[in-house]
Parts: structure tokens; C-alpha cells; sequence
């Protein structure tokens, strides 16, 4: 995307021009990842404002109440960026893979499938009462390297085999729901708990606490500085440049040497293990135990995030913040305008559908083009 | 019109008397503006359920200076609590009502510990004194009595003997469901026996209909059920041109013909009890929970499926229940054969509540 590792490209001339010159074309290329979107959301903002009012409703109150219950007040605020806390590393799970031209839509089943891991390996330790500390340090270990086999699984049959990764691994997310079902109502069953079958509890001791100060879990910490390390691993380093390459052109990357079966297998390793993570908080920080519960779609809601950042990892926190605000919201516009919850899949829905339309726009606004930008990818 | 004839003097005398009423009593002043918070997991109209809450919610609503907020879908996941928390702090709610089983541990427990002064309840037998916080509790009804009323009724409107049970999961609550309907058909039908088919989970459409559709073709001619949402096992049912016994709300619109009465809860009895005692600055119970002889659970009303001879037993067998009559008369065996029902339980007894079995009668397995 914005890639500005080789500024002495962008133009020839006297030093001080050559800096000047070379920040506006950043700063002009850059912009339009930015006005685009911005663009996008307010035209999906206008078209679910006639949504409203063909209901009989007001937008103003809504995107008043989505303003108050998603970042009006400092519980909305913590309430906003807890809901997005797993939207971050699902979307990264989407991600990274997608650097390398994957549409890997499996987040959801590594998320379910590594909190499993994370809660069944914790069981024999919490008896034995091995520290929390170490305990934490097996379970993320289970959680990611589950996660990742299970993404990974999907990229190896892509490469080896040609199965279209899109369907094996949303397949696999089912098979992986079936898997910990399996296990949850059958050997690893707590049989204190009749009613809703679950591993054993790991306790209070053994809990993930919030970060000191918040009401927030530090599934959000980790996503945030899991976005920062991905995207720093995607734009700076040989390796993400490969992965580029290979995304771009997969056959010309082989004819460069470039090791590309290792690359996607790679990619889906690392999305695998920040979707086994998230499952890993799930469990860790919210339930306590792994059941039915971790099936809660943050996979799902994930695919979304990453496309709206256009696979940019840095772009992945204000989306699936904006995101986990419009879900925090989605109570109160409930509960204040009688609106049904799918009102704010509509909005969902409208946003994900006009932000793809505007795809279409890159490229088109001369204001943007700058001689020396074009070749960047 | 006497309303119209307001003076001067009995206008100052009524803001008086109200101005004192105010200041006498606060509990009073503040059941002027109670507002009750009310979570559901699934839609609220999904003719199961959510509904059974929805429909005493209405009722609910209805009562003067009750303000009730809902929120429909909220997964049993910090969303949850996330979800309480707003009604708390936005809403300002002082009771909330949570009707998914997974939002009690640890979420609706970690809300009471934190918001002390406001009143949790959950719709399931899971408060415990010794454990959980006391501005905490559970409510729930004895649904099997409504399906033993099924049974009873389904018993005398069958001619294949054969009744089909489309289940979720062997959990006790759905055991107990199936071995109570059974027993009521027993009762009126002694040839009567109930097939039972598991699906697997709470919401699975396409399977509910495969099931209804294999008890169907094994010969079943009543079908009835436990999962979230009754809805396809219904109307599939109907479609094939066998009768139905509903579950959790009244699903008697979906199957014009066949419809005979289904197990319904009667949560506004629970809902308006704890606002009158809200009302009245008392403390709510912790655990409030019963069957036909406390008025929690009902029966819809027959459908063109019942017969009138099934009717009368039916209405006879709800006396027999608010009498406290009880259902399961040991001993009874499971069907495998080993006794393990000793003795006459009371329709309310927690040794009921763990049931892992199913009774002799039953056809199927829960492994």
C-alpha cells in the first residue's frame, strides 16, 4: 500500500525541492487511502439515514445514541474497545494471509479451536496449580500454535493441493466447532454444570485481569501491539516484501526463487496463531472456560474489519474500534428507538457494500495522482 | 365529570396529599420510575424462547410507572455484560433480567459484585446463598409439567401410539421435558410411547425438520419438541399432516389444523411479582421458581388438533398439578431397564432436576 521505502525515486532536483516535493507527493498519495474511506463511510452514513426515516425514524437520534453509547461516555468509551479487542486479531487473521492474495475467511474456527486448546491444556495445570503465570504462558503457546495449525491447514492444501482457501477453511471452522462440541460434551466435560456443557472452570486465580485502570481485558493490548508488529513485519522487513511479491504475482515470484509455498504457509501460521490468541482472551480473560459460547462470530465480524482496512494492519484498529462501537451502540439504539438488532447489521451491511464500491474510485482523482506516486504500490 | 369540578381548594389539597405521599416514602416515589432491563440471546419474536420473555415483558409494560428496556440477540459473551452495564448506566435499570443460561457465570455474577445497589435475576435454577452475591438470584418454571399436559392430551389424540420428540441436547432440562411427556401419555394411553430424536444444538432449522420429518415417517402422528425455536419442527410437522404439541410460547398460529396445546412459560407471573415488590420497597426473592402450583407455567390453548375427550383430561391433569400431584410415581426405569427413580418424588424436588436418563417409554439414546 503506502510504501514510501524508496523516497529518492519520487523526484530529481535541488535538495530542498527534492524534500518538498517528495513530502507532498506522500502526503498527496496518502490521502487518498484516507479521503476515500472517509468518503465512503459518510455516503453509507447518508443512504442508512434514508433508511431511517423510510422507517419512520430520526437519524440524528441514531447517530446521536450511536455517538453517546459507543464513545459519549468513559463506560461507552471501555465498552467500545472491549468489543473490539477480539475484532483486532481475527481481522488480523484475515489479514496476513490476504498480503499474499488469500481471501482466508477461517478466523473463526482457529479463534474456537484455540481456545479450546488454551482451556484444555490449562485443566491439568490449574490442578496441579502450577503459577498462573506459566499457566497463561502454556495456554497461549496451545491457543496460538492450535490456531495456527488450523489456518496453516488451509494454506498448505491451497498450495500443495490447489483447494481453494476460502472454502477449506471456512469448512474447517465448522469442523473445528464440531471438534471442541466433541470434547466440551464428552470427555472433557464439567459434570458440575448439567446445563450448558463447558470444560472445567479455571478459576478466578487463573484469569487474564483488565488492564490496570480499565474495564478493558489485555486482549486489547496484544491486538494493538500485534498490529503494529504485522504491519512493521508486512512494509518493512525482506520477508513482508516477498510475501508482496508473491501476493502480486505468485508465479514471477517463483521464477525470482522466491520460496513461495513456505511464504503462504507462513502467512497462514501467523493469522492462525492471532485467531488462536483471541480464542486464548476468550477464554482466558471473559468465559473462564471454553464452550459454546466462544462461537460468537468474531471470525465472522473479522473478514469484515480486514476488508474495510484493506488488509492493512495499521488500519485495523480504527476500523474495528469504529466497528466495536457501532456493536456497543446497537443496545441503546435498540432500547431507546425500538429498532430491531438487525438495524445495525443494516448499517453494517451498507458500509462493507459502498466501501467496496469505492474501490472502484482509486486512481480516478487527478488531486491524488502525483507524478512519481504511480509506481507505488 | 367530576374531574372537571376542580377548585382551588381540592387542587392544594391533592398536591398536598401527593406531596406527602412523596416524602413518606421513598421506595414508593422511586417505584414511580422503575426501570427493568430485560437481555434476550436469540429475536424476540422467534415463536419460542425469547418470546415466552417478550410476551411477559409486554405484559409488564403495561403496568403503570414500569419502564422496561430490551435488548434482543446479545450473545452469552462480554457482550452480555457489556449489555447490563449500559441498561445500568445509560438507562439507568434497576433490575436486570438476563434469560440465557450462559450469562450467569461469571458475567452476571461479576455485575452484582460491581453494581451492588442494582437487582440481577436470571432465568435459571443457578443462584446458590453460599456462593453468589445477594442482590443476585434465579427464577425459572417447571416446564415438564406443561409438557406432562402435552403428554396427556397428545396420549388421547394419537391412533399410531407412536409420538415423536424432537430434542436438542440430553441435558437434564430437556430430559426431564421428554420423560414428563411421557408420562403424561402414559397416563391417558398406556400403549402410548415417545420417540425421541437429538439433534445436537439449540438452533439447528434444517436438522429440526429432518428430524420431524424421520419421526414422521416412522410413523409418528404427534410431534412435539425442545429447541429454541419451535417454529420449523411446527410447521413442518403440520405440513405433513401430523398433529403438534408446542414448546416455551404459544405456537398455536403456525399450525392451524394439528396444533393440540403446548408447554408454555408464564414468566409475567415472576415479572410482576417483582415489580409489585419493588413497589412496595421490598427486597426480591433470590429464588423464585415453581410450576402450575405457583402459576408459572400454562398450557396454550387447545388448537382444532385436540379432541374432546383430550381436552378434559388435560384440564383435569392441570387441577391434579396445581394440587401437587405428583408426576413421577416411582419406581421407574430407565430404558435400559435399571431402576433409577426409587421413590415418589415431588413434582419440585432438586433430585428431579439432575436427571440423566430417560425413563422406560422412551425410544432413543443419549450418548
Amino acid at each position: 500500500m503506502v510504501d514510501v521505502a524508496e523516497p529518492m525515486l519520487a523526484s530529481r532536483g535541488s535538495p530542498s525541492r527534492e524534500w518538498q516535493s517528495d513530502f507532498i507527493v506522500r502526503v498527496r498519495s496518502s490521502a487518498e487511502y484516507i479521503v476515500i474511506p472517509l468518503f465512503a463511510l459518510a455516503v453509507s452514513g447518508l443512504l442508512f439515514s434514508l433508511f431511517l426515516l423510510a422507517l419512520g425514524k430520526s437519524p440524528l437520534t441514531f447517530f446521536e445514541l450511536v455517538n453517546r453509547g459507543g464513545f459519549g461516555t468513559a463506560f461507552s468509551i471501555q465498552n467500545t474497545l472491549q468489543r473490539s479487542a477480539p475484532l483486532i486479531l481475527t481481522a488480523l487473521a484475515v489479514a496476513i494471509p490476504a498480503r499474499i492474495g488469500l481471501v482466508m475467511i477461517g478466523g473463526e474456527g482457529a479463534l474456537v479451536i484455540g481456545g479450546f486448546a488454551s482451556a484444555a491444556i490449562a485443566i491439568p495445570l490449574v490442578v496441579a496449580k502450577v503459577p498462573p503465570f506459566l499457566t497463561w504462558i502454556v495456554m497461549v503457546a496451545a491457543g496460538a500454535a492450535v490456531g495456527a495449525v488450523w489456518v496453516g491447514i488451509a494454506g498448505f492444501l491451497r498450495y500443495a493441493r490447489g483447494v481453494n482457501e476460502t472454502i477449506s477453511s471456512l469448512l474447517l471452522t465448522y469442523i473445528g466447532i464440531a471438534v471442541m462440541n466433541f470434547f466440551v460434551e464428552g470427555s472433557l466435560r464439567d459434570l458440575t454444570n448439567p446445563n450448558k456443557p463447558s470444560t472445567m472452570p479455571i478459576g478466578d486465580n487463573y484469569m487474564v485481569g483488565k488492564i490496570p485502570g480499565t474495564d478493558v481485558h489485555w486482549g486489547l493490548a496484544v491486538g494493538l501491539l500485534l498490529a503494529v508488529l504485522l504491519h512493521f513485519l508486512m512494509s518493512r522487513t525482506t520477508f513482508g516484501f516477498a510475501v508482496r511479491v508473491s501476493g502480486g504475482n505468485p508465479r514471477a515470484a517463483l521464477a525470482q526463487g522466491l520460496p513461495v509455498g513456505k511464504l503462504i504457509v507462513s502467512c497462514c501460521l501467523i493469522a492462525g496463531a492471532c485467531a488462536g490468541l483471541a480464542g486464548f482472551f476468550e477464554v482466558a480473560a471473559i468465559q473462564g472456560r471454553a464452550n459454546a459460547s466462544l462461537v460468537a462470530g468474531y471470525g465472522f465480524t473479522g473478514i469484515l474489519v480486514s476488508f474495510l482496512a484493506r488488509h492493512n494492519p495499521l488500519a485495523i484498529i480504527p476500523v474495528a474500534i469504529m466497528f466495536g462501537g457501532i456493536v456497543a451502540s446497537g443496545g441503546l439504539v435498540q432500547r431507546r428507538m425500538d429498532l430491531p438488532d438487525a438495524t445495525v447489521l443494516v448499517l453494517q451491511g451498507l458500509t462493507f457494500v459502498v466501501l467496496l464500491v469505492s474501490e472502484t474510485l482509486y486512481g480516478r482523482f487527478k488531486i491524488f495522482q502525483v507524478q512519481g506516486a504511480a509506481d507505488r504500490t | 365529570m367530576a374531574y372537571l369540578n376542580l377548585s382551588r381548594r381540592t387542587f392544594l389539597q391533592g398536591t398536598a396529599a401527593g406531596l406527602v405521599a412523596a416524602g413518606s416514602s421513598s421506595h414508593l416515589a422511586q417505584a414511580a420510575g422503575v426501570t427493568i432491563g430485560i437481555v434476550y440471546v436469540g429475536p424476540r419474536d422467534d415463536f419460542g424462547w425469547n418470546q415466552a420473555h417478550a410476551v411477559a415483558v409486554k405484559a409488564l409494560k403495561t403496568l403503570p410507572g414500569i419502564k422496561a428496556v430490551e435488548e434482543e440477540n446479545v450473545p452469552e459473551t462480554d457482550a452480555c455484560a457489556k449489555s447490563m452495564e449500559s441498561m445500568v448506566n445509560l438507562d439507568g435499570a434497576q433490575i436486570i433480567l438476563g434469560t440465557s443460561f450462559g450469562y450467569f457465570d461469571p458475567f452476571m455474577v461479576d455485575l452484582a459484585k460491581k453494581y451492588a445497589k442494582v437487582e440481577f435475576r436470571h432465568a435459571a435454577p443457578l443462584w446458590d446463598a453460599s456462593k453468589h452475591p445477594k442482590n443476585l438470584g434465579s427464577y425459572f418454571g417447571y416446564l415438564n409439567q406443561a409438557h406432562y399436559i402435552d403428554g396427556v392430551a397428545a396420549g388421547l389424540c394419537t391412533k399410531s401410539n407412536k409420538l415423536g420428540f424432537v430434542a436438542a441436547k440430553p441435558i437434564a432440562s430437556v430430559l426431564s421435558n421428554i420423560n414428563s411427556f411421557m408420562l403424561g401419555a402414559k397416563k391417558t394411553n398406556p400403549n402410548a410411547v415417545v420417540q425421541v430424536i437429538f439433534t445436537g444444538d439449540w438452533s439447528l432449522p434444517v436438522r429440526e425438520a429432518e428430524a420431524t420429518n424421520a419421526l414422521v415417517d416412522a410413523g409418528c402422528d404427534v410431534i412435539t419438541c425442545h429447541v429454541d425455536a419451535p417454529k420449523v419442527v411446527i410447521e413442518t410437522a403440520e405440513k405433513r399432516g401430523v398433529k403438534t404439541c408446542g414448546h416455551n410460547a404459544s405456537q398455536a398460529p403456525l399450525a392451524p389444523k394439528g396444533f393440540i396445546t403446548g408447554a408454555e412459560y408464564k414468566w409475567e407471573t415472576i415479572y410482576k411479582g417483582y415489580a409489585a415488590d419493588l413497589a412496595e420497597g421490598k427486597k426480591l426473592p433470590n429464588m423464585t421458581s415453581g410450576g402450575y402450583e405457583t402459576d408459572m407455567v400454562r398450557n396454550s390453548p387447545f388448537g382444532a388438533g385436540a379432541t374432546e375427550k383430550a381436552r378434559n383430561a388435560a384440564t383435569a391433569a392441570m387441577a391434579d398439578l396445581k394440587a401437587k400431584k405428583p408426576i413421577y410415581v416411582g419406581p421407574l426405569k430407565d430404558n435400559k431397564g435399571n431402576v433409577v427413580i426409587a421413590k415418589t418424588y415431588d413434582n419440585l424436588d432438586p433430585f428431579l432436576d439432575q436427571m440423566n436418563y430417560l425413563l422406560e417409554g422412551v425410544v432413543g439414546s443419549i450418548t
